[in-house]
């Protein structure tokens, strides 16, 4: 369903703040794969995602959602195939904007904005229904302004923004980072099930090793702009933390020896 | 005293109507302001110039003998041109959409003066009648300074038309994109939207109504005048900002969208009622750009030192003073 093959990003060029952010980055997604990301800070998660979302161009490789090319489509004309969710909640809604207005505009992702009436009468319905599923009575509220919302209940929000016109791709960007435990308990079970119930690919950036255990039918692990561990099926099943605590040690161990090279 | 007794209160009410009229204009001035200012959030300074393109293009087409509504759609069109130049120069240059404004501002000065070749331009009403005068032909003035209740009633029905044009825009997929693309950029370009295309848009149809607003001024004083749209977007800033607090006052729980747009072209009247007191009370002229300066500072100043005095840390350090204060006394 994504195929990145070969993906560079280098940010600040030929500066003093030059980062290699991707380096030859190959990853090849399933349809109805469901992949946690994990990764110390700086390791390229977020950068996988922006690059599979086209923020900005990658310097070389090539990017395939579907079967078509995007590696040359801004992130407008991608968004057609991608849903995402943001770490910052203010960031998928528009506050002063009511909730069914950003449902509609949410509707629409990838289409041509028309002179047609921005929300119809037949959608309104839709959409009550839809959010009866949050659980979170927003249904009784579709004319609030988003900005009166809570963060855990405009992620939810969010997500089945995203998935009102169904992507072919997912992309959580440590969604529930900003959320308390509860709250993010519960984005979490949200998101498990929308990504089940529409049968969705979908890629999720997590800090919670647990959550990254639990959730999905793989996990990657990321280092230095590199996949540097990928495990799915049976074997993601039994994993335990401490497994991958391990591996994680490990490879900040390697870091903490080559500091000690350096510094010797 | 002296001062007091010269005052006349009777002329004052004579000089309402022809305020109200010209106040009519400004309102709808201030609609198109009101599209890049509120819903962009960007202060279009294209205004300024695009007023007087507005009113350049309107008087020299109808002493070329075009009817009066026909030179105000061309107005409107012109108008659209100079939001399309400062939405190219900002999103295909990246040139900071204030700087973007100013620019084409400054270009448009040359530009108005080559349509009408001079300074100013007169089109006299006496010679070309008003639209509703049969011998006109339906192509006479659709406002004039000389013919004040018909141009209020005129400046009504534009104004009626022109929010509920907007008030439909904007309830549309396109308008709603573009409200949109102001709140919130990421969002809207993770929702397919192209954030460029949608603030040329908005800018566009901005300088089409401050444009024809500066066709229909000069229809309404006979003239044209290179000048003229000086301290437009000054003006157009007072107009919204009036109309809004007055909004929010007599709304408290919120009003439509089209009753919001129907305050900002109360705004434009209030303002230039305003003006004509401070004229009537006979003061210098010359200082009225600095009473509109004034206002304006106020008025957007007023909001934020509300919001301070309630949440300052000057407050939230005085009644620690008294916590503690009472804590000593315990």
């Amino acid at each position: 369903m994504l195929e990145l093959s070969h993906v560079c990003k280098t940010f600040n060029a030929g500066t003093i703040n030059e980062k290699k952010a991707l380096c030859d980055l190959d990853l090849h997604l399933e349809p109805g794969d469901f992949v946690t990301v994990i990764g110390g800070n700086g390791a390229g998660k977020s950068t996988m995602l922006n690059a599979a979302a086209g923020v900005w161009p990658v310097d070389s490789g090539c990017i395939t959602i579907d079967g078509t090319d995007v590696t040359g489509l801004p992130e407008y004309k991608r968004a057609k195939y991608i849903g995402r969710v943001f770490q910052d909640p203010m960031m998928g809604t528009v506050p002063n904007m009511q909730i069914v207005e950003n449902l509609a505009l949410a509707a629409r992702r990838g289409r041509p904005r028309t002179l047609k009436w921005g929300v119809t009468r037949s959608e309104k319905e839709i959409y009550h229904e839809k959010l009866k599923t949050l659980g979170l009575g927003l249904e009784d509220r579709m004319t609030s302004k988003v900005g009166l919302l809570s963060g855990g209940q405009r992620q939810a929000l969010t997500l089945l923004m995203a998935s009102l016109q169904k992507p072919k791709l997912l992309l959580l960007d440590e969604h529930t980072a900003a959320l308390d435990p509860a709250t993010a308990a519960k984005v979490l079970e949200l998101s498990d099930s929308i990504v089940q119930e529409n049968g969705l690919t979908a890629m999720m950036i997590t800090h919670n090793m647990r959550d990254a255990i639990v959730h999905g039918n793989r996990l990657i692990m990321m280092n230095a702009g590199k996949i540097i561990l990928d495990i799915r099926g049976e074997e993601k099943k039994h994993l335990t933390k401490h497994e991958l605590l391990d591996k994680f040690a490990e490879i900040a161990g390697v870091q903490e020896e080559t500091d000690q090279v350096l510094l010797s | 005293m002296a001062y007091l007794q010269s005052l006349n209160l009777a002329n004052l009410f004579s000089r309402m109507p022809a305020a109200a009229a010209q106040g009519l204009i400004w309102g709808i001035m201030a609609l198109g302001v009101y599209i890049t200012f509120r819903m962009l959030d960007i202060a279009d300074l294209t205004v300024d110039g695009s007023f007087g393109a507005g009113g350049a293009v309107t008087v020299m087409l109808i002493l070329a003998g075009v009817p009066a509504w026909a030179a105000l759609l061309a107005a409107a069109a012109a108008g659209i041109l100079t939001g399309l130049c400062t939405g190219l120069l900002h999103t295909k240059l990246g040139i900071p959409a204030i700087l973007a404004g100013i620019l084409t501002q400054f270009a448009l000065y040359s530009i108005n003066l080559r349509i009408m070749g001079q300074a100013n331009q007169t089109a006299a009403i006496k010679q070309y009648g008003l639209i509703f005068d049969a011998e006109t032909h339906g192509k006479g003035f659709l406002v004039s300074s000389l013919y004040i209740p018909q141009a209020i009633a005129v400046g009504l029905c534009l104004s009626v038309v022109l929010v509920a044009l907007f008030y439909w825009y904007f309830g549309t997929e396109q308008g709603s994109a573009i409200r949109a693309a102001g709140a919130n950029p990421a969002m809207i370009r993770a929702q397919g939207i192209n954030i460029n295309t949608m603030k040329v848009l908005g800018l566009a149809i901005s300088n089409a109504a401050v444009a024809l607003a500066g066709g229909l001024m000069t229809q309404f004083q006979g003239t044209a005048d290179v000048n003229m749209g000086r301290g437009a977007v000054v003006i157009g800033l007072a107009a919204i900002i009036i109309g809004e607090v007055l909004c929010d006052a007599i709304f408290k729980k919120g009003c439509s969208f089209a009753v919001r747009l129907a305050f900002v072209v109360l705004g434009g009247v209030l303002y230039y009622i305003a003006m004509t007191v401070i004229l009537w009370l006979r003061l210098n002229p010359n200082d009225l750009k600095l009473f509109t300066a004034v206002i304006v500072a106020v008025f957007l100043a007023v909001p934020h030192l509300q919001k301070q005095a309630r949440n300052s840390f000057k407050r939230a350090g005085k009644s620690a003073a008294q916590c503690k204060k009472e804590d000593s006394h315990a």
